[in-house]
């Protein structure tokens, strides 16, 4: 088994809806991303989901130096930012290709998959 | 000697896909599949030329680059010791050139042509890997450098180790939609080969062999999917033409081609090829094409042409795929069976001013109706947007022709 990241990329400015333009396609998406976490969880591939504040609340944080560094703001200043994401536990990149289809329809989101060079 | 290491390197390019499908299949790792088959090479060139090639040497050199393989295991201290006993296990898999060994291969052409790799990574991987072809000898037929096709195929094998993209048949469900990718990959293969880009040889007849034996690997293996064999009735009717399809160094069209110079046994084969498809009745892109390349191969002379046939099977096409590429074609038939007024109308509306096969079109169609000047401009836009030599060449002449 192999640990996959799936990333949601979204644009970074929204409105009081998300990015999903009604309060009631908001719901749908949230129930529907929410029955996706379910069935993760029932067939075996959950290992942790969440979702982010928007990337304005973001800090960075430099600490190589000798007093570490706090900069306002995300990392890089992008139109499309990760909005949440799942890390999941799959067979390989096929099955981790179809449950990412399902979470980008439930979530309406892109999804970028990328594979873990392991877990701590 | 030198002819007995030919003989080497002749059957090991032969046997390369099989040998490295295989390797693959049982230690689950391309670079070492590679690796060993390079070692298996080595010895082979060292013994074969004195005690002469075995009886059966594609068994032979799986069991050594096998035998390779599990010795650089043993050496690699680094490697987990519980990956290792996992690797190792005995394969007593028989090398014959049916049943499971063939099932490798096409296990590898799914792996080479998966969605989740660039697509000109896909074409690369599938020569490289199934066809044995070397990293350069895709960087020329690429027009790109050794080095950047060499990082494209790195990157593209260290993806699939790392994203563990699997090395399988996909289930009956996905298999028409993965086989899609594949048979585009051939195709695309196939194509480089018979109009290549750039100012060396026009045809690469490498290419177009590569394209058709893995296509045919392909139609052994899944004998029923009418698309497969639709694919290999294509390319095979396509490549009957090729001989007669460049003469000194220029580009000859359909029209003007010497029809004595085709392949007779290939067009009995893609004929046989369209019969089938027609028997089992599920078109697809590739079928109608390859039926649109027997109409053409049926008339024994260019005028004998039924181009009410080719112009339906165009109809039916543009049906599955109403691209603006598969409109051109369609309207190039149409100037014959219509007249090029009413072609170049239907021409003129398509979205493809960048495509060089639009301007040829074009040219041809407003020579046809004595419309020089246009056919002169559009001839220059055609000779600047082609890359291929012998097109350029062909062009040329059309326009000098123009007075």
């Amino acid at each position: 088994m192999t640990h996959y990241l799936l990333a949601v990329h979204g644009p970074a400015e929204t409105d009081e809806f998300g990015n999903y333009g009604s309060k009631e396609e908001m719901e749908e998406a949230f129930a529907a991303t929410g029955a996706f976490n379910d069935r993760l969880r029932a067939d075996g591939y959950w290992v942790f989901a969440g979702g982010l504040q928007s990337a304005s609340t973001a800090t960075v944080v430099d600490g190589r130096g000798e007093t570490p560094v706090m900069t306002d703001g995300p990392y890089l200043e992008t139109k499309e930012v990760i909005g949440g994401f799942w890390v999941i536990d799959a067979p390989d990149l096929d099955a981790a290709l179809k449950l990412a289809a399902e979470g980008s329809k439930a979530c309406r989101g892109k999804v970028e998959v990328r594979p873990f060079d392991g877990l701590a | 000697m030198q002819r007995g290491s030919a003989a080497v390197e002749q059957v090991f390019r032969e046997e390369y896909g099989r040998l490295i499908a295989s390797l693959v299949r049982r230690f689950g790792d391309i670079d070492l599949a590679e690796e060993a088959a390079g070692e298996a090479l080595v010895i082979a060139l060292e013994k074969w030329p004195e005690s002469g090639v075995p009886p059966n040497p594609g068994g032979w050199l799986t069991t050594t680059a096998g035998n390779r393989a599990i010795d650089r295991l043993r050496r690699e201290k680094q490697r987990d010791l519980k990956q290792q006993a996992a690797l190792m296990y005995y394969d007593d898999t028989p090398h014959e050139p049916t049943g499971p060994v063939e099932d490798d291969r096409l296990r590898l052409l799914f792996t080479c042509c998966h969605p989740a790799l660039a697509p000109e990574a896909r074409i690369a991987l599938t020569l490289r890997l199934l066809g044995g072809l070397t990293v350069a000898e895709i960087a020329q037929a690429f027009l790109v450098p050794e080095t950047t096709m060499a990082q494209r195929i790195t990157r593209a094998k260290k993806k699939i180790a790392a994203a563990k993209v699997p090395y399988r048949i996909p289930e009956a469900a996905d298999l028409p939609e993965r086989l899609g990718g594949v048979l585009a990959v051939l195709f695309l293969v196939f194509n480089e080969g018979y109009l290549a880009t750039g100012d060396g040889d026009p045809v690469r007849a490498e290419l177009t062999g590569e394209a058709i034996r893995l296509t045919r690997i392909l139609r052994g293996l899944i004998p029923e999917e009418p698309e497969v064999t639709g694919l290999l009735g294509l390319l095979v009717l396509t490549e009957a033409r090729r001989e007669a399809r460049v003469r000194n160094g220029q580009l000859v069209p359909l029209g003007e081609q010497d029809r004595a110079g085709w392949d007779r046994v290939l067009i009995a084969e893609g004929h046989d090829l369209v019969r089938e498809c027609l028997a089992i009745n599920r078109p697809g892109r590739y079928q109608i094409l390859a039926a649109i390349n027997a109409v053409h191969t049926d008339a024994p002379t260019a005028s004998d042409t039924d181009w009410s046939q080719v112009v339906a099977l165009y109809d039916q096409l543009t049906r599955l795929d109403p691209s603006p590429i598969v409109a051109l074609n369609r309207a190039v038939a149409v100037a014959e069976l219509d007249g090029p007024e009413v072609a170049l109308t239907l021409v003129d509306r398509l979205p493809l001013t960048g495509y060089h096969a639009w301007h040829v079109a074009r040219a041809d169609m407003l020579r046809r109706l004595g419309r020089t000047t246009e056919a002169k401009e559009s001839y220059d836009a055609a000779i600047a947007a082609t890359q291929n030599s012998a097109e350029r060449a062909y062009l040329s002449r059309k326009r000098g022709e123009l007075v």
